[in-house]
C-alpha cells in the first residue's frame, strides 16, 4: 500500500450562517468528556475548547449588528509547524503533527506551567483549575475513547482527534490507509443544525474546505477566496481554522489594522 | 535528557544545548571531586596548612 | 550562651534578642508555608490566575529574584575573571544574596507547577527548543554553583574549621573559585537571557515579542545585561540594609563605591540599548503586527498600564539611577546612593513585571477587552515567604560565619572582648 500523503486538516466556519446556538459548544463538551463545575460562571476559570464569541459591530439602531463567531484552538502551522505554543512547551507536552497538522496535547506529559496559555494569542489553552467531578451517574455517559483530565494540567481543543484514529482503524482493517472526507468529522461540525461548520483536509482539493478556502499552501494557507479571513493574520501564525463571511465589519474584527489618518 | 527518551532528536539543537550543559556539569563535577579527594588526601596525610582563604 | 559559634574579633546581640527576631520573621514564613501547603493540597484554584492570566505574581516573583540574585555572577566574574581585587570584600555576601534569590526561585517555581510531582519533566523530557528549558537548566546548574561558592564560608565557621578535612576542603574550594564563578557567569548568562526570551519569543503576544539575532530576541541580552547591572545594586541595597539592622559598617567605601560605579556605567549602557530597543519594537515590530505603542497603555481599566509605567521603569528607576549612579558626587553622598540603587532595583522589577503581567493584559483579539488580575493573599503569602527565609538565612550567616571580612578591622572590639 502507497504511504497516506500528508494531512492538513482545517475548517472553515460559515459566520453568516452561524446562529449562536452553542450546539458547537456542547456537543464539544459531550464529545471530549470536558469538566465543568456547579458554578461556571467566570468563563476566564471555566474550560471549554469551543468558545463562541458575541461580536457587535457597535452601531445604534437601526445599523446595529451583531456576529457570532466559535472559536475552536487554530490549530496553527507557524512556519514549519512552529506553532506559539508548541515550540514554548519545556516538556515536549504538546506537538505539531505533520502528517494531520493536528496540534495535540499530551495530558499526561503536561506538568502544568502554563506558558503556552502565555503563549496562544487565541485563549484556546485552558487550565484545569479544579479536578473534574461528574453528577452522579454521568460518568458512565463519557466517552470511553477520550481520556478524562486531572487538575493542574493544560487542555485545549484536538479536533476530535480520537474521532480520526477510530477512523484511521477501521480504514486500516479495510485494507486502505486513505480516510474520506465523511470518515473523519468533528462533534462540532456534525453538530451545527445551520451547517456552519466545515472540516477536512485543506491539501486536498476535492474536499470543502479546500475548495471554499482555496488555500494559498506557499504563504501559510493564505486564503485566495476574498470572503474567507483568518484570526490575527498579521501575526504569522498561519491558523487552520478560516472564517467565512459577507460583512466586511467582520472580517477587519478578525485582526488589528492601524488607522490611517 | 537522555538519547533513550522517546522525544530525542540527534540534531544540532539537542546536540548544542545537551553539551553545553553536559559540558557545565562536567567542569562543576570534576572540580568538586578534586577538591574533596584532595581534602581527603591532605586529611588522611596529615597535613596541614593555614586555613580560609589562599 | 552561643559564643562558640560566634566568628572571632567580631561582636553580636545576645541570643535572646536574636532569637525573637528569628521568632517573628519565623511567623511570617509560617504563614508562607501554610499557604503553600494550602496550594499543594487544593490546586491552583487557590489563586487568582485564570485562563487568561496563566502566567502572574510567581512568575514575576521568579523573574525579579533572579534578576536581583544576578549580583553573584556579576561580582564573581569581577573579582575572579576580571581581577577587581577589592570585591573579596563584598563577594561573600552577594553570594550569598544570590543563592537566597536562587533557592527562593526554585522554591517559588515549584509551587507554581498545576503537577509538581511531574516537576521532573521539564529535564528528562525537555524541549531544548523551550526557552523555559533552557531557565530550568541554568537555573539548576547555576543554583549548583551558588551552593559551591556558599559551601566553603560555612566551613569557615569556628566550630567547622576545627575538623581537619573541612579546612582542607574550603582552601581547596577557594583555590579553584575562578573555574566555579567562570561556569556560574557562563550558565547565568544564559538563563537571565532565556528569561528574557520567556516573553521575547511569543509572537502571538505582540506586546512581549521582540526581533532579534537567531533564535535570540532582543530581549534576551537586555535581560542579562539588566541583571548585570541591577544585580549589583541589589547587593549594595542589601548591604546598607543589613548595616542598618546591625548599626555597623560592614564594608568600606571604596568597596561599595567600586561596585555602584561599575553597576553605573552597566545601568547607562542597559538603559540606552533599551530605549533603543523599546523605539525600534514602537516603531517597527508592533506595528507590522498591527500594534500602535498606545494600544498597549491605553483604554485599560484604572489606567493601571498607563504609559506611566513606561516612564517610570525607563525614565524614573533607568535613566536617572543610571545617571547618579555614574557621578562620583552621588556615590560618596549615602542617602543619594541608597536611593539610587533602591530605584535601579525597582526598575529591574517593574520591568519584569511588565514583561510578564502587562504582556498578559493587553488584548491581543481585537473583539477582547483588557484583562485584570489581583493576586490572592495565597499568593502574596508564598511570594513573601522566600522574603522570610532570605531574612533568616541571612540572619543566621550573619551571625555565626564571616561574611564580612572587614567588619573586625571597621569595628574593633574594646579591650578584654573575644
Amino acid at each position: 500500500m502507497d504511504q497516506p500523503k500528508n494531512k492538513r486538516y482545517g475548517m472553515v466556519i460559515d459566520l453568516d450562517k452561524c446562529t449562536g446556538c452553542g450546539a458547537c459548544m456542547v456537543a464539544c463538551m459531550a464529545e471530549n468528556n470536558i469538566p465543568f463545575r456547579d458554578d461556571d460562571t467566570d468563563k476566564l476559570l471555566s474550560v471549554s475548547w469551543m468558545h463562541v464569541y458575541r461580536l457587535s459591530n457597535g452601531k445604534p439602531f437601526p445599523h446595529a449588528e451583531e456576529c457570532f463567531l466559535p472559536r475552536p484552538c487554530q490549530h496553527c502551522e507557524g512556519e514549519h509547524g512552529h506553532s506559539p505554543c508548541v515550540s514554548v512547551c519545556p516538556a515536549t507536552a504538546t506537538d505539531y503533527d505533520m502528517h494531520t497538522g493536528i496540534v495535540s496535547q499530551i495530558y499526561t506529559r503536561c506538568f502544568g506551567c502554563r506558558y503556552c496559555m502565555a503563549a496562544c494569542p487565541y485563549h484556546v489553552r485552558q487550565f484545569n483549575w479544579w479536578d473534574p467531578v461528574w453528577p452522579e451517574g454521568m460518568e458512565r455517559a463519557l466517552n470511553p475513547d477520550v481520556s478524562v483530565r486531572m487538575r493542574g494540567v493544560v487542555e485545549k481543543c484536538s479536533f476530535c482527534y480520537s474521532r480520526y484514529q477510530t477512523a484511521l482503524n477501521r480504514a486500516y482493517l479495510e485494507g486502505r490507509r486513505e480516510l474520506s472526507e465523511e470518515e473523519y468529522q468533528t462533534a462540532c461540525t456534525q453538530a451545527c443544525p445551520a451547517g456552519a461548520i466545515v472540516f477536512g483536509d485543506l491539501n486536498n482539493p476535492a474536499h470543502r474546505v479546500h475548495q471554499i478556502v482555496k488555500p494559498d499552501l506557499a504563504h501559510g494557507g493564505r486564503p485566495r477566496n476574498p470572503k474567507v479571513f483568518r484570526l490575527l493574520e498579521r501575526l504569522g501564525t498561519h491558523p487552520k481554522v478560516y472564517y467565512l463571511t459577507r460583512r466586511d465589519w467582520v472580517r477587519r474584527a478578525g485582526d488589528n489594522e492601524i488607522q490611517k489618518t | 535528557m537522555f538519547p533513550f527518551s522517546f522525544e530525542w532528536v540527534w540534531d544540532l539543537g539537542h546536540l548544542v544545548f545537551h553539551g553545553a550543559l553536559w559540558y557545565a556539569l562536567s567542569i562543576l563535577g570534576i572540580g568538586l571531586a578534586y577538591c574533596i579527594l584532595k581534602a581527603a588526601w591532605q586529611t588522611a596525610r596529615g597535613e596541614e596548612e593555614g586555613h580560609g582563604h589562599p | 550562651m552561643d559564643s562558640a559559634l560566634i566568628p572571632k574579633g567580631v561582636e553580636r546581640c545576645p541570643l535572646g534578642r536574636f532569637l525573637v527576631f528569628i521568632a517573628v520573621v519565623g511567623a511570617v514564613l509560617l504563614w508562607g508555608v501554610v499557604a503553600m501547603f494550602l496550594i499543594y493540597i487544593k490546586g491552583l484554584n487557590q489563586t487568582n490566575m485564570n485562563n487568561a492570566y496563566g502566567f502572574a505574581l510567581w512568575i514575576w516573583a521568579d523573574l525579579a529574584v533572579i534578576a536581583l540574585g544576578g549580583g553573584a555572577f556579576f561580582t564573581g566574574l569581577l573579582r575572579y575573571i576580571i581581577g577587581k581585587d577589592e570585591l573579596k570584600n563584598i563577594i561573600n555576601y552577594a553570594v550569598l544574596i544570590g543563592f537566597v534569590c536562587y533557592s527562593s526561585a526554585l522554591l517559588i517555581l515549584a509551587i507554581d507547577v498545576g503537577q509538581p510531582l511531574r516537576a521532573w519533566f521539564i529535564f528528562w523530557h525537555a524541549n531544548v527548543h523551550s526557552m523555559l528549558t533552557e531557565v530550568a537548566f541554568c537555573l539548576t546548574c547555576y543554583f549548583i554553583v551558588l551552593t559551591i561558592e556558599y559551601v566553603p564560608l560555612m566551613l569557615e565557621n569556628r566550630q567547622l574549621q576545627r575538623v581537619t578535612f573541612f579546612r582542607h576542603l574550603a582552601h581547596n574550594m577557594h583555590g579553584i573559585m575562578a573555574v566555579f564563578a567562570a561556569t556560574g557567569a557562563f550558565l547565568s548568562f544564559f538563563h537571565q537571557g532565556s528569561l528574557g526570551g520567556v516573553s521575547g519569543v511569543l509572537y502571538g503576544r505582540p506586546f512581549g515579542f521582540r526581533s532579534g539575532i537567531g533564535i535570540w530576541p532582543w530581549t534576551f541580552f537586555l535581560y542579562t545585561w539588566s541583571a548585570a547591572a541591577c544585580g549589583p545594586c541589589f547587593t549594595i541595597l542589601v548591604t546598607r540594609i543589613t548595616e542598618m539592622a546591625t548599626r555597623k559598617k560592614l564594608v568600606k567605601d571604596n568597596v561599595i563605591d567600586l561596585l555602584a560605579k561599575i553597576a553605573g556605567w552597566m545601568l547607562l549602557t542597559y538603559i540606552t540599548a533599551k530605549i533603543v530597543d523599546t523605539v525600534y519594537w514602537a516603531a517597527v515590530t508592533a506595528p507590522a503586527m498591527g500594534f500602535t505603542l498606545l494600544d498597549f497603555y491605553t483604554n485599560n481599566p484604572g489606567s493601571a498600564y498607563g504609559l506611566w509605567i513606561l516612564i517610570a521603569e525607563v525614565g524614573i528607576c533607568g535613566v536617572l539611577p543610571a545617571l547618579m549612579l555614574v557621578s562620583a558626587s552621588v556615590r560618596r553622598n549615602p542617602r543619594l546612593l541608597f536611593l539610587a540603587v533602591l530605584l535601579a532595583v525597582l526598575g529591574a522589577c517593574l520591568n519584569r513585571w511588565v514583561m510578564i503581567l502587562q504582556m498578559q493584559a493587553v488584548p491581543v483579539l481585537p473583539f477582547e477587552k483588557w484583562f485584570t488580575y489581583l493576586p490572592s493573599w495565597q499568593e502574596i503569602a508564598t511570594t513573601i515567604l522566600p522574603v522570610a527565609y532570605g531574612i533568616i538565612l541571612i540572619a543566621f550567616s550573619y551571625r555565626y560565619l564571616p561574611i564580612f571580612p572587614q567588619e573586625p578591622e571597621l569595628n574593633p572590639l574594646p579591650e578584654g572582648g573575644r
